[in-house]
């Protein structure tokens, strides 16, 4: 028998903010996340702002900091976004003998994580003690010695992308099924759909399901300058991220982690747990064309979408709100568009859809969980989210994207969406929970 | 839950027995150690010199013409999981893209990828001729790098090292346009990439899927961590061949190297209807989580492990007296060797004293995400075969470490065998396989 899965707690650590109100206050303001780079020194680099967190202490969130000296930073906000969630969904990460009715061996973990930034002095210290600019070639016992000086345990092995995974299994104590995926930009969106599948099918009771990210230091930012796939607009953050606009340059290089809580309608109903959405539907796909760019008809995503809409058995007339990729690329903003008139057809255009990346940012690995929370706020509060920054609409690009202000109507059924390099397409839909 | 039943139908390896499945199943009958000084770069100063490399060979010999320019986009990790994903399409007999674009005998769109992947760590020599650029008073200059070094990498320098690059290449050379996903839960991170391609099947998203794993671990940082972590073994860089013990009296750690595996997955009666040879089922999978602050270590009762395997067992519905081989992690790390004796002993008690335990580290190396892929390889071909190798240098067991470890390559009859695994961050796993029979 197949579970109905809802989503019973949720937190968030963004730009915008700390906790799931701050970030959508943020949202509904008008708050921009993106300011000049703060984490090092970017004044040479094509691009030379971003979206951080800022001013986020952990030990607000755990009891034992000193565990997380070396964290990553996607560690360290994923963790502050469990345990808003579990909080929220009554899931007792005090004591050592939980009193939540949750049997630890069916509570598992499923993030969409990061890797963690490089330690820049071993890396780069190593790498100049060793080389031989004259030979072009590095003296290995050179290279050797330095690492052996500088290189930190600890340090190193917190840049494993499986650590947020090992820190959130500490915080819960959960046993159950653990994972954890990188599909680029689609990660978060992976997790939360497989993470889903594995409570539809009884395979966990509940599952804490999410993103981990930060790719915000030196040689990530070197990696998405060099695809030139980041805006440029240095002399004005607050407005470069401008999804769906003619004059978009790229993305903005956000961070952040966030958590939602998936667990079958019988495990919340016995525990008296809030139920905040349902989750319907979950479609993945791969483009298989290029390594570099999206299938130019949309192919992956459309199909993605497709299937979600079939597993959620609902139509394109049963979608109120589509909470986009967006990422303000000059490709991904045209292909989604594509697919989103590809699969809706004539109902394409009375779709209201949006990115609130125009305001936080990419958040990389953990973007599609904190889209998807801004999703069950929009059911909550019967509000969308806008575009900021559109002010000059794309002409090529032709449906209701929410400019500049959110939009109160009225929202059950909504889709969100996230494209990653290499072709990966997840979406995901959720609906307003109703007992039958 | 569905009755859709999940097969093997092919099995590819590159590791350092070799480019082919074939080559790493003889090798392991043999008893062949492919644990050499490390050839990659010169490791003098290194704790460890040793490591399980992959012989020479030509990525442009493996894959289509078509695809030929990309090879300039694939990391070292991203060739061998190519090359191994072209093994297992020969051995299963399917058609694709690749092998024939007009007779394809997979749909894309029903064909799903699931692939485990390390953390990818870039080429030091590469980076190195930019970095030069960047260095003040024989120090990295932040400011010199934004304006030099940066703009001296190759554009799409990134590509190369995002861990769903794998599964990307092989869904574009052979036509994937199913769900893929990229676990990265480091040495367990193929085996639930395993279990999870198990269920696209098992849920209706696909008929067939390629599932696996592949790490190319031979790199100075990630080498150099092993160090760091004590998990490498030290003191047999002049005996290369018996430097990885596993369960051994005189073990002393791991020898990490590289491989790539990766198991061609069908439903049944999709693979019935193309009269696919059946190589063994699938029949459970579990995974679950160490608690412990030493992330670096399984519990010492192998808690976290014992748990998955229990979950497996129950998925598979079969005891634990009825499994026959076990393809432990094994690891020669002496602490975790110890964890993982325990915690067999706690699920498999006395029938431990009948089921083969054939650690095959002390032969390929520890090869992290594609550990998975090729231990349940070496099962499934133990089932095929009816036969295991034996465990190379093992000779007398570790206190708490008393298995059933073969030292001989032996005919066996094996009906249900059990791969498991921990990770150095926390996960563990199990997939219990089971020889195929039509009425199960």
């Amino acid at each position: 028998m197949d579970h109905r899965v809802v989503i019973t707690g949720m937190g968030v650590v963004c730009p915008l903010g700390h906790d799931v109100p701050t970030m959508w206050d943020g949202l509904m303001t008008g708050k921009s996340g993106v300011a000049t780079t703060t984490l090092f020194d970017a004044s040479t680099f094509p691009t030379q702002f971003d979206a951080e967190v800022k001013d986020y202490d952990i030990s607000s969130f755990v009891k034992n900091p000193d565990l997380h000296q070396h964290s990553n930073r996607g560690s360290l906000f994923v963790l502050g976004a469990c345990v808003q969630a579990c909080k929220q969904a009554g899931i007792d990460i005090e004591t050592d003998t939980p009193a939540d009715n949750i049997d630890r061996t069916r509570l598992g973990i499923y993030l969409g994580a990061g890797e963690g930034s490089a330690d820049n002095n071993a890396f780069f210290s190593s790498i100049i003690s060793g080389w031989n600019a004259g030979k072009q070639t590095m003296d290995w016992s050179k290279w050797t010695q330095k690492a052996l000086e500088t290189m930190d345990t600890m340090r190193e092995l917190e840049q494993e992308p499986n650590m947020p995974a090992g820190h959130l299994a500490l915080l819960t104590g959960a046993r159950g099924i653990t994972r954890s995926c990188l599909t680029a930009c689609a990660a978060s969106t992976q997790a939360i759909g497989e993470a889903a599948m594995i409570v539809r099918h009884g395979k966990a009771d509940v599952m804490i399901a999410g993103g981990a990210h930060s790719m915000i230091h030196p040689l990530g930012l070197t990696g998405f300058n060099r695809l030139t796939a980041l805006s440029t607009r240095n002399d004005s953050p607050t407005t470069a991220s401008r999804p769906f606009s003619a004059t978009r340059d790229g993305f903005v290089l956000g961070e952040g982690g966030a958590v939602v809580i998936l667990e079958t309608l019988e495990s919340a109903k016995k525990r008296n747990a809030p139920i905040l959405a349902e989750l319907i539907g979950f479609g993945s796909s791969n483009d298989a064309f290029r390594v570099t760019d999206m299938h130019e008809e949309a192919r992956g995503a459309a199909s993605a979408m497709r299937t979600a809409l079939k597993d959620a058995n609902v139509t394109t007339g049963d979608i109120d709100y589509i909470s986009t990729h967006g990422t303000s690329t000059i490709e991904n903003d045209s292909i989604e568009t594509l697919a989103i008139k590809t699969v809706f057809g004539d109902r394409a255009k009375s779709v209201p859809v949006s990115s609130p990346k125009s305001q936080f940012g990419h958040l990389i690995g953990a973007t599609g969980c904190t889209e998807l929370i801004t999703c069950i706020k929009a059911i909550e509060e019967n509000t969308l989210p806008m575009t900021m920054n559109l002010n000059d609409p794309d002409p090529q690009l032709d449906l209701d994207y929410i400019p500049n202000e959110p939009r109160k109507t009225e929202v059950n059924i909504v889709m969100s969406e996230s494209f990653g390099f290499g072709g990966q397409n997840n979406v995901l839909i959720i609906r307003r929970f109703e007992t039958e | 839950m569905s009755t859709r039943r999940v097969v093997v139908t092919g099995t590819g390896a590159v590791s350092s027995l070799g480019l082919t499945g074939d080559e790493f199943w003889d090798g392991l009958l043999e008893g062949r150690c492919g644990v050499k000084k490390i050839q990659a770069f010169e490791p003098t100063g290194f704790p460890c010199e040793l490591a399980g490399e992959v012989a020479d060979y030509k990525i442009r010999n493996h894959v289509p013409k078509t695809h030929r320019k990309a090879t300039k986009l694939m990391s070292r990790d991203i060739e061998l999981s190519v090359i191994a994903a072209g093994d297992a399409v020969k051995n299963s007999g399917l058609v694709t893209k690749a092998t024939d674009p007009e007779n394809a005998t997979i749909t894309a769109t029903r064909t799903a990828i699931s692939f485990g992947a390390g953390l990818i760590s870039c080429e030091i020599e590469e980076i190195a001729a930019s970095v030069e650029k960047a260095v003040t008073d024989g120090e990295f200059d932040i400011r010199k790098w934004g304006m030099n070094g940066l703009q001296s990498l190759t554009p799409l320098w990134l590509l190369k090292y995002l861990p769903n690059m794998l599964p990307c290449h092989i869904g574009i050379i052979h036509d994937i346009q199913g769900p893929s996903n990229t676990i990265t839960c480091g040495e367990v991170a193929s085996h639930i990439a395993i279990a999870e391609a198990v269920e696209m099947i098992t849920r209706d998203d696909a008929d067939v899927a390629f599932a696996g794993g592949g790490e190319a671990k031979v790199n100075p940082v990630v080498m150099m961590r092993q160090c760091l972590h004590h998990r490498a073994v030290t003191g047999s860089n002049d005996s290369p061949e018996q430097a990885c013990r596993p369960f051994d009296t005189n073990a002393s750690g791991s020898v990490f190297g590289e491989a790539a595996g990766m198991l061609i997955l069908e439903e049944l009666e999709f693979a019935k209807s193309r009269n696919a040879t059946i190589a063994a089922e699938i029949v459970g999978t579990a995974s679950s989580n160490s608690l412990n602050t030493d992330y670096a270590h399984l519990e010492p009762d192998g808690k976290g492990l014992q748990i998955a395997i229990r979950k497996a067992l129950n998925e598979a519905n079969v005891r634990p007296d009825q499994i026959d081989l076990i393809v432990p992690a094994g690891t020669g790390i002496v602490a975790d060797d110890k964890a993982e004796g325990a915690a067999l002993k706690a699920v498999f008690d006395s029938a431990l004293e009948s089921i083969s335990v054939w650690p095959i580290k002390s032969m390929v190396s520890h090869t992290g995400a594609a550990a998975g892929a090729i231990d349940l390889i070496a099962a499934v071909r133990a089932i095929e075969h009816q036969k295991i190798g034996p465990a190379a240098n093992f000779t007398s067991p570790a206190a708490g470490c008393e298995l059933n470890i073969a030292t001989e390559a032996a005919n066996k009859e094996i009906n249900y065998a059990l791969c498991c695994g921990y990770s150095f961050g926390g996960q563990t796993a199990a997939i219990v396989i089971k020889k195929y029979e039509e009425n199960a």
